[in-house]
């Protein structure tokens, strides 16, 4: 599992803006084996934080109305790195004592397997409940990643959210 | 000159390659690159703004860009 630690850059800029994502510590990674998310919890715990706040996407079987038998995910992995990097230092520096750790899968999914997962902890709960909403927001517009959908009569189609038919509403 | 292009997911099946040689004038904008794919075979897939990375950054269309840079086309992103 390749995990990669973000850093504000310089670091002396870092350093002098306390307290900074540098400072709070994150991780991320783009991953083809499953995701760990007890491990990727244990990344931002210790006994410091008071609110863990975890967001998991995972593989649905229909999507609008076909029903689909898995999903395969590519990255443009260098770019993928950089830009969740830049996400997650903007979310931690908006919040300060925020740590974040996220992992996002490629390669051939089943279904109801974890795709992203983030965590984000914090003292209180309320930064670490919309660092995790902001984070898959951002990663959704952001972080260049496509799916490719299976379905069931063998036939395969990207998915372009630009055309999607599903209800833009998430309640 | 020539600007080496990646390619993915739908854009990747449209021109048939993850990597094209794209002829491009000298100097050359994101939008003149843009303008020279969208005449190749498949290029009819690209919007007229597609997004474009230039060594892993967005950049919109009025960056210059030499056979240096790392040149990315890239389809609508679904990531989640």
């Amino acid at each position: 599992m390749r995990w990669r630690s973000f850093r504000r850059w310089p670091v002396a800029e870092a350093a002098a803006s306390a307290p900074s994502a540098a400072q709070s510590g994150g991780w991320i990674a783009i991953v083809e084996q499953p995701i760990d998310v007890t491990s990727l919890i244990a990344r931002v715990s210790d006994g410091s934080v008071g609110a863990i706040s975890t967001f998991l996407g995972t593989v649905r079987h229909v999507n609008d109305g076909r029903d689909v038998t898995g999903i395969e995910y590519h990255a443009y992995q260098p770019m993928a790195e950089r830009e969740l990097a830049l996400i997650a230092d903007e979310t931690c520096t908006a919040s300060p004592g925020l740590r974040l750790a996220i992992e996002h899968r490629v390669g051939t999914l089943g279904i109801g397997e974890v795709s992203v997962a983030i965590a984000a902890s914090h003292p209180r709960r309320a930064p670490a409940l919309a660092a995790t909403t902001y984070v898959i927001e951002a990663l959704k517009r952001r972080v260049p990643i496509w799916k490719c959908e299976h379905y069931v009569d063998g036939s395969r189609a990207w998915v372009d959210p630009t055309t999607s038919v599903a209800p833009s509403t998430p309640l | 000159m020539t600007i080496h292009v990646l390619l993915f997911a739908s854009y990747a099946d449209a021109f048939g390659a993850r990597r094209l040689a794209v002829p491009v004038p000298v100097p050359c904008r994101v939008d003149d690159l843009v303008t020279a794919l969208r005449g190749l075979p498949g290029g009819h897939v690209l919007p007229s703004k597609p997004l474009v990375a230039v060594n892993h950054a967005w950049v919109p269309g009025d960056v210059s860009i030499t056979t240096q840079d790392e040149v990315a086309v890239i389809p609508p992103v679904a990531g989640g």
